[in-house]
């Protein structure tokens, strides 16, 4: 008879064993130094219950711009489309590194559907999630820079916008790539990448020659503070 | 080429004569009639060679049975009662007919909110026939549910059923061991043995023996405070350890389908890990890029392209998506959001506590770790878990072990160049660039 109490024992310690929940979190031993006190990335607080329902995460207030964005005044429209076709050009420098930055993003947001080289064939494709992408030297759709800048900060038709995902200098840098990938297909030469002399690249073309001056100044100056 | 042929043989012969330019008129009537009567015709079409233009061409914005971006071209045809030449037209460049004041493309073109079809230049007579060819395909009745079907769908039962019957039998056979042995003492009795009784002996109880022999009582309690030191030092390093965390999330987000079997980029979804602090739970217009198009999981009929596995079905798959076109309003019927959102509450499973500092966009972007390498197997993952530990000792294990990179990085040459003297060694390790100094975590 003992045996089986002690068999009967091993059995309820191994189910109370086999009972760690995995669904749940773990105890902690002090969750006040665990747990913020400040509001965390989409953290529930009841302060929030009316404008979010609950999550920290907040749209910033009406009209406020991040900092280096620059308004992209082309309308979301048919005619913005064409007038961004027709008119818009790529207003940065295609170095040979952000060219490479370019190729990287490239491969993570569009190589997916658009494929690396750019002939519609990645692998969605190729597993026929999404169908019907164009290679990039599609003639019906005669994509150039203004009209690839276009459809990626808004998407067009299926193809959805990655404004979200890129800012706006990392879609331009996207942009060179997609235009060297179209030569390619076209069998042409891609033209050569731009080089800067000086020692800091100077990421963005600015219109304003005397804010640029300043801007190397103070990256000089902080340069040298570090030695 | 006949056309052509004709009047040149007749130039040379009659000169000026009447019926070179009746053979001229119809000449030019036949080299235009190919655009004025059109070659599109379905019946001639190849449906097989259809599909794949259809794929490559048409469906990025049109499904055959169901509305997309564009209407589902099933029965196309027939609906605009086979009236070729302005098909062929409206597939070629449907923004010219619009021009020209088509009242039937005026039409079509606001009822799709003036969304642009593409221009396709390109395709032949022979190529368009093909489409329309395949757009006549009719719909493939579902797979009707036979023998093999239900096994396979049915994995998990089956399993559950073997394990219950197996249950059975054990429970059945220690039941049949009673009764043999019940029989067998009725047996015994009636025949008059005596069976041998458990042996009684005047021995002392060993419990008792043990007791009065100190050592062996010192010797284990020593041996048990250790043991007990060392099972409690264990129980209490593992209390606030989520390794294994694996909660149920509102949505079933298989990482197995999106980031294995469609080799999806970790950063696609993830993209502010590039570039902040926190690897963002993607808002759902990010969901919506690809699921704008995919409205239902590839079933068992897709063969080796499908991604149901024995304990999910498609059915199961599909009412997930169907739970996200909810959350972010998307209206199926109309291909168009209602604005009736509803936030989707994520269960975050990776949380550091408040006291440690981490920052993802220097561990991806910075020092190029692989996602993987913190957050384990994540493409094999159909329930996403806590892999590491996430524990201060598994951190810094980690920047004793990672050299830091340096190529391509001109901020980390010099530092590198000096620190890698003063240690004598050829590369760093996060250590020796000072990623075990406490401030950098904690503050």
């Amino acid at each position: 008879m003992k045996n089986i109490y002690k068999i009967a024992v091993l059995g309820i310690l191994m189910v109370v064993a086999s009972c760690q929940n995995d669904k749940k979190p773990n105890y902690q031993y002090m969750p006040n130094m665990y747990q913020s006190v400040a509001y965390e990335a989409y953290s529930k607080h009841e302060i929030f219950e009316s404008v979010t329902g609950g999550s920290a995460s907040m749209e910033p207030a009406a009209g406020s711009v991040s900092r280096g964005w620059m308004p992209y005044e082309v309308a979301n429209n048919t005619d913005g489309y064409a007038f961004a076709k027709a008119n818009l050009t790529n207003p940065t420098l295609n170095t040979e590194s952000r060219a490479a930055k370019g190729e990287e993003l490239y491969n993570i947001y569009c190589g997916i559907c658009h494929g690396k080289k750019g002939d519609g064939q990645g692998t969605l494709v190729k597993r026929e999630k999404i169908l019907g992408v164009p290679a990039y030297n599609d003639a019906g759709r005669a994509i150039t820079e203004g009209s690839i800048y276009h459809v990626m900060y808004y998407g067009i038709n299926s193809m959805g916008s990655y404004a979200s995902q890129m800012t706006e200098d990392e879609m331009w840098m996207v942009d060179h790539y997609v235009m060297s990938l179209k030569d390619k297909l076209d069998g042409k030469e891609a033209p050569a990448y731009d080089v800067v002399e000086k020692v800091m690249e100077v990421e963005m073309v600015d219109h304003h020659p005397e804010v640029m001056e300043e801007r190397h100044h103070i990256s000089e100056e902080t340069h040298g503070e570090e030695h | 080429m006949e056309a052509n042929s004709i009047p040149i043989m007749i130039q040379v012969n009659h000169r000026n004569s009447f019926s070179r330019i009746i053979t001229l008129c119809a000449a030019i009537l036949l080299t235009f009639s190919t655009s004025l009567f059109s070659q599109i015709d379905a019946a001639a079409g190849d449906a097989t060679a259809g599909e794949a233009l259809f794929k490559a061409n048409c469906g990025a914005c049109h499904k055959l049975y169901k509305k997309m971006t564009g209407p589902a071209l099933f029965g196309v045809v027939g609906k605009y009662e086979e009236d070729y030449e302005w098909l062929g037209k409206w597939i070629r460049n449907s923004q010219e007919l619009i021009a020209t004041g088509d009242a039937r493309a005026i039409s079509i073109y606001e009822e799709y909110n003036e969304t642009q079809m593409n221009a396709f230049p390109g395709l032949t007579d022979g190529d368009i026939s093909n489409i329309l060819a395949y757009t006549n395909t009719e719909k493939p009745a579902p797979p009707a549910p036979g023998p093999g079907a239900v096994t396979a769908s049915g994995g998990g039962v089956s399993n559950n059923i073997i394990l219950s019957i197996l249950g059975l039998v054990l429970l059945l056979l220690i039941g049949v061991l009673l009764l043999v042995n019940n029989t067998l003492k009725k047996f015994a009795q009636a025949q008059g043995l005596e069976l041998p009784a458990m042996e009684q002996s005047a021995r002392k109880p060993i419990w008792q023996a043990f007791v009065e022999n100190q050592f062996l009582v010192l010797v284990s309690v020593i041996f048990l405070l250790l043991g007990g030191a060392y099972f409690a030092y264990g129980w209490m390093s593992q209390v606030g350890v989520d390794q294994g965390y694996a909660p149920v999330q509102p949505i079933h987000y298989s990482h197995r389908i999106h980031a294995g079997e469609n080799a999806i980029e970790c950063k696609y979804c993830h993209s502010s890990a590039r570039v902040s602090k926190h690897s963002g739970i993607p808002s759902l217009n990010i969901c919506m890029n690809c699921h704008k198009s995919i409205g239902e999981v590839a079933g068992p009929e897709a063969g080796e392209l499908s991604s149901v596995t024995e304990d999910y079905s498609k059915e199961f798959y599909d009412k997930e998506i169907q739970k996200l076109y909810k959350a972010v309003g998307w209206d199926e019927a109309t291909q168009s959001y209602t604005g009736e959102t509803q936030p989707v509450e994520w269960v975050r499973i990776h949380n550091l506590p408040d006291f440690a500092y981490f920052n993802h966009s220097q561990h991806v972007s910075v020092a190029g770790v692989e996602c993987q390498t913190c957050h384990g197997p994540v493409e094999e993952m159909e329930i996403m878990y806590q892999h590491a530990p996430l524990t201060m000792g598994w951190c810094i294990n980690c920047h004793r072990e990672t050299n830091v990179k340096v190529e391509g990085n001109p901020y980390y040459e010099k530092i590198h160049e000096e620190l890698s003297k003063k240690y004598g060694v050829e590369k760093l390790t996060a250590a020796q660039m000072g990623g075990l100094e406490c401030g950098k975590c904690h503050y």
